[in-house]
């Protein structure tokens, strides 16, 4: 087994919203290894999305520790957070998130012209077969295609970690399945740390490892030995 | 029993109040501008009505040499004239206990009988009137009296008709002819250099010579009379006594300096606002548009429930006149108490006795109506277009904006622009009304501070006009009577004195057929070299050897072109009236006097050049010396020192300007801050998801800022441009209402005039798209992303 690139110890996460108070994660310990896809396989509110934002920085755990590398995350100030960001983690989430303001190719130059060694939007693009897709803008592009232009987005910067909420979730199956191609190929490819959320049980079998959540705890963990491509993938 | 619709109103306008707050403070100022001019107006013109009318103000006023009074009961019996009040009024140079500098006073006579005189009656305000049988005493005017410390009872010594006397105060008074008080051959008042003395009659008349006769005469009109129709039989009967040409109020001093600040007044609460009006209808129409797009989902809801098209209509309609009652309120207490406060700046300048600080009740009316119909029209189009929805249409959210290529792919591929960049000019070509109503706001606000602030450019350029260009002297003396050029000669031998020229100046009525024109006619010597003629370019004009030059403005009131002949009527001894081409016309910043070579005029007089004023050029160190050496000299009637002219003159304009220039600072920035802080708002409410997108990507806080923000400096920065001709075209308006026959306002602004205002108005963009920025800040990622999903 190689070195993580990413790993939690004890996570909980509580939210307070008035009196009420919900325990989203109640102490997960996990980790994410180089050139490794992982789907984290849950049903709504098992507290998955929280996880992975508190992976992705974009929140942070009421307890437990986050490391990135030698890295602790948990301790880093507001300014280090976004740099890791910056420079280490792509995002892909369930509604895409583009600027609706640029094209396809703007939206993938918005991140590698503050990257450090970006590849070139263009590349990007056809390595989730859109490069003829280069200059509409997101309102012109299918589901599945703004869905690849947030995966080229994710990965134009080379990023050491891929971290995807739900990628399927909007889209219908024979899209799902060409984001879902997209997402190994990366993977395959760059060597990219991949983790998929999702609820769909289908999609479990294209990872090499499953994390099964509910409740906020990890309920148990699969390994594939046999992992089947996307396009066999049903649901 | 409050709805629940009305409750939600009340608590959207408090959850709003930020924004409800920038633009009821817009809206604000419009009432209150209007409520000020109005009401300062409207209080000083009763204040004024009630003064006249009280102290029985003339309405037609005339002098003559020496007028015998057997002509009184023919003047009586002029048809419309309904009282007269004869006096005699003369000049005087008095000698003040431990003061240096010569100070000239106005010698009015009161009625033999020790009454009150019929007309323009002084009004006491300490000691009582002088004693008909005491030859040597006098009321002062109040505010020379207080600016000199002399209490009743004191005394002074009075140079009267080239006699020294010593005379006692018995009491101070104003009077209605004296709100605005000037003295002969100045150019603003001043209390200290110039006073009115009030004497019994038989000490005037021995004084003057003038017993049995008058030489001033104040007339009050019956109802419906002709004001001309007085003045020309007025005329008429003093010519053969030296009449120098009746007039009515409006060639009053006093008078006329009142009305002209009455004009300009009224002419604030009439460009401003308007200004005022559309930017906060504009503002109300975008906060409001992005309000009910927000809420779509709830009015579907309330449709769905049965709630009509109207009720909802009614019920966002509403919250834009809740906005404007904010607006209202504010405007009408700030306009009030500024206009109380304004009111009472006036008496600075001008002598009331007293104040009624009563604004009628209209200009509260008429600017609610109009502040409630502004909101009104700036809710009407976005309520219109949404609550027309159905229901199950409104309940889902908006399509996503669809944007295009444009003119903005070709300014970003060109410069090699980011993306964050792109992204600005995008929204701004893809929402352009809105990008308008932002450009439209903040060139307002560069528009009224140039407006406000080129005033003293225009100051500015008079004062160097006045005080550089056109008047080279330190000193004027002003004659008793005209004096043949041996005049200059003396005054040159006068200590202290390096150069001497003389000037005639004659009370004459211009003529063009039925179009008449009361004015000084002066005569420039050759070769002058102190006070000279100025074109509004700054340019010395000399004068052809023959004919006469107008200001362009007084030529257009007589429709006169050079080359046409203009008949002269001289009012002063020899009282004749010539035939002058018109030589030229000029364009002049100051004055509307016309000008002749002296020694034309001494041709057509028939007679050897006369002056009645000398201009000189005196060695500062030698003031004193020709002070007291003036104060010994009967024939000069009066001495106006310019430097101290001009100290008082550009303090005076820079108390004035200080005061109004913080105020129309503060609301052009109202304005920008209004417009650029709910621009912001929007911008922050529709975009906070696409904001937080763009910090999940690792942008830093600054640089999702900069998209924010970015975009308002842009438009903001779009709109100087267009503010600085919006401005330069305000300015002209500003010439045009605050120009009166007294004071010209000159158009001009200068480069630092557009400089200040840009600054300022970028710097209030900024910190109002900045203030917006802080929330930004502390918008929190996973929540603003799961707001969409």
């Amino acid at each position: 087994m190689s070195d993580p690139v990413l790993r939690c110890e004890n996570i909980t996460r509580i939210y307070r919203t008035g009196a009420v108070e919900v325990q989203a994660l109640r102490g997960v310990t996990m980790r994410l290894d180089a050139g490794e896809m992982v789907v984290l396989l849950g049903a709504s509110g098992s507290g998955k999305s929280t996880l992975l934002n508190i992976l992705g920085a974009l929140d942070t755990p009421t307890s437990g520790r986050v490391f990135f590398g030698d890295t602790e995350l948990t301790r880093a100030p507001d300014r280090e957070l976004t740099r890791f960001r910056r420079e280490h983690v792509g995002f892909v989430f369930q509604f895409y998130n583009l600027m609706p303001a640029l094209t396809a190719r703007e939206n993938v130059a918005l991140v590698t012209e503050i990257a450090a060694d970006p590849m070139r939007p263009e590349e990007a693009l056809e390595r989730v077969g859109l490069g003829h897709r280069l200059h509409h803008f997101p309102a012109e592009l299918s589901g599945g295609e703004q869905q690849r232009v947030a995966i080229a987005r994710a990965i134009a910067k080379r990023p050491e970690l891929l971290l995807c909420d739900e990628p399927t979730g909007a889209l219908d199956s024979a899209t799902g399945v060409t984001v879902l191609e997209a997402l190994t190929q990366v993977n395959s490819d760059l060597g990219t740390a991949t983790a998929i959320i999702t609820h769909n049980v289908g999609i479990q079998a294209i990872a090499h490892r499953v994390i099964h959540i509910a409740d906020g705890r990890i309920a148990r963990e699969t390994i594939n030995e046999v992992r089947i491509p996307p396009s066999e993938v049903t649901w | 029993m409050v709805s629940a619709l009305d409750r939600k109103l009340l608590r959207d306008l408090l959850r709003l109040w930020a924004q409800v707050l920038a633009i009821a403070a817009v809206l604000a100022c419009g009432v209150m501008v209007l409520v000020l001019g109005t009401g300062t107006r409207a209080s000083l013109e009763a204040s004024r009505a009630q003064y006249y009318d009280r102290q029985r103000f003339g309405d037609v006023f005339v002098t003559a040499t020496r007028a015998p009074e057997t002509l009184l009961p023919e003047i009586a019996a002029i048809e419309g004239v309904a009282r007269i009040s004869p006096r005699i009024v003369t000049q005087a140079l008095l000698d003040l206990p431990g003061v240096t500098e010569p100070v000239s006073a106005s010698v009015l006579s009161l009625p033999a009988s020790g009454a009150a005189p019929v007309l323009n009656a002084p009004l006491l305000r300490a000691g009582r009137l002088p004693d008909p049988s005491h030859p040597e005493e006098v009321a002062l005017y109040a505010p020379f009296a207080e600016a000199r410390g002399l209490a009743p009872g004191a005394r002074f010594f009075a140079v009267i008709e080239g006699q020294r006397r010593e005379l006692v105060v018995t009491g101070h008074v104003l009077s209605p002819e004296y709100i605005y008080t000037i003295g002969p051959g100045a150019m603003m008042p001043d209390d200290a250099l110039f006073g009115v003395l009030w004497l019994g009659h038989t000490a005037a008349a021995a004084a003057t010579d003038m017993d049995g006769a008058f030489n001033s005469l104040s007339v009050s009109l019956s109802r419906g009379a002709s004001e001309p129709g007085v003045i020309a039989a007025l005329d008429h009967l003093l010519a053969p006594y030296g009449g120098t040409g009746a007039h009515g109020r409006a060639d009053q001093v006093s008078h006329a300096f009142l009305q002209s600040e009455l004009e300009q007044l009224g002419a604030m609460a009439l460009i401003l606002p308007p200004i005022f009006l559309t930017v906060s209808a504009f503002l109300v129409n975008m906060v409001l548009g992005r309000l009910i797009a927000l809420e779509r989902p709830q009015i579907g809801l309330l449709k769905a429930v049965g709630y009509t098209t109207r009720a909802i209509a009614a019920h966002y309609l509403k919250l834009a006149l809740g906005i404007g009652l904010v607006g209202i309120v504010i405007g009408w207490v700030a306009g009030w108490y500024l206009g109380a406060a304004m009111t009472r700046m006036y008496t600075q300048f001008f002598r009331l006795p007293w104040l009624i600080y009563a604004p009628s009740s209209w200009p509260f009316a008429v600017s609610a109506v109009l502040a409630l119909v502004t909101v009104a029209t700036g809710a009407g189009r976005a309520v219109a277009g949404s609550v027309r929805l159905p229901p199950a249409v409104a309940m889902q959210p908006p399509a996503p904006p669809l944007f295009r290529r444009g003119w903005a792919d070709a300014i970003g591929a060109g410069l090699g622009l980011r993306q964050t960049t792109m992204m600005i000019l995008r929204s701004i070509t893809r929402w352009p009304g809105r990008a308008a109503v932002t450009l439209f706001g903040v060139a307002a606000s560069v528009a009224v501070l140039i407006a406000s602030f080129f005033t003293y450019d225009a100051m500015e350029l008079m004062v160097d006009e006045i005080f550089t260009k056109a008047n080279r002297q330190n000193v004027t003396l002003m004659l008793a009577q005209p004096e043949n050029d041996r005049a200059v000669a003396d005054a040159r031998a006068l200590p202290g004195v390096i150069v001497a020229e003389g000037a005639l100046s004659l009370p004459v009525r211009l003529h063009n057929g039925p179009r008449a024109e009361l004015t000084t006619l002066t005569a420039h010597p050759a070769q002058v070299t102190l006070s000279r003629l100025i074109d509004d370019q700054g340019r010395a004009v000399s004068l052809p050897d023959h004919g006469l030059v107008l200001p362009e403005g007084l030529a257009r009131k007589l429709a006169l072109a050079p080359g046409d002949r203009v008949r002269v009527e001289g009012l002063s001894p020899p009282r004749e009236t010539w035939e002058i081409p018109l030589a030229a016309t000029i364009r002049q910043t100051l004055g509307q006097e016309a000008h002749i070579a002296a020694p034309a005029l001494a041709a057509l007089m028939r007679q050897a050049p006369q002056v009645n004023r000398i201009n000189l050029r005196v060695d500062p160190a030698q003031m004193p010396a020709l002070q007291a050496a003036v104060k010994a000299t009967p024939a000069i009637a009066g001495l106006a020192d310019l430097a101290r002219t001009q100290e008082q003159f550009t303090a005076t304009i820079n108390e004035n300007l200080a005061i109004s220039t913080v105020i129309y600072s503060a609301l052009g920035m109202l304005i920008t801050m209004g417009v650029v802080y709910n621009a912001a708002r929007i911008q922050l409410s529709e975009r906070s998801h696409e904001l937080a997108s763009l910090r999940v990507l690792g942008f830093r806080r600054a640089e999702v800022g900069y998209v924010l923000v970015g975009e308002l400096m842009v438009l903001t920065l779009a709109a100087l441009p267009l503010g600085w001709a919006a401005g330069y075209g305000f300015a002209a308006l500003v010439v045009q209402g605050f120009s009166t026959d007294v004071v010209a306002l000159p158009l001009v602004v200068q480069r630092r005039t557009f400089g200040w205002a840009s600054l300022i108005v970028a710097a209030t963009a900024l910190g109002a798209a900045l203030l917006v920025r802080r929330r930004l800040d502390r918008i929190d990622i996973v929540q603003a992303l799961k707001a969409r999903d």
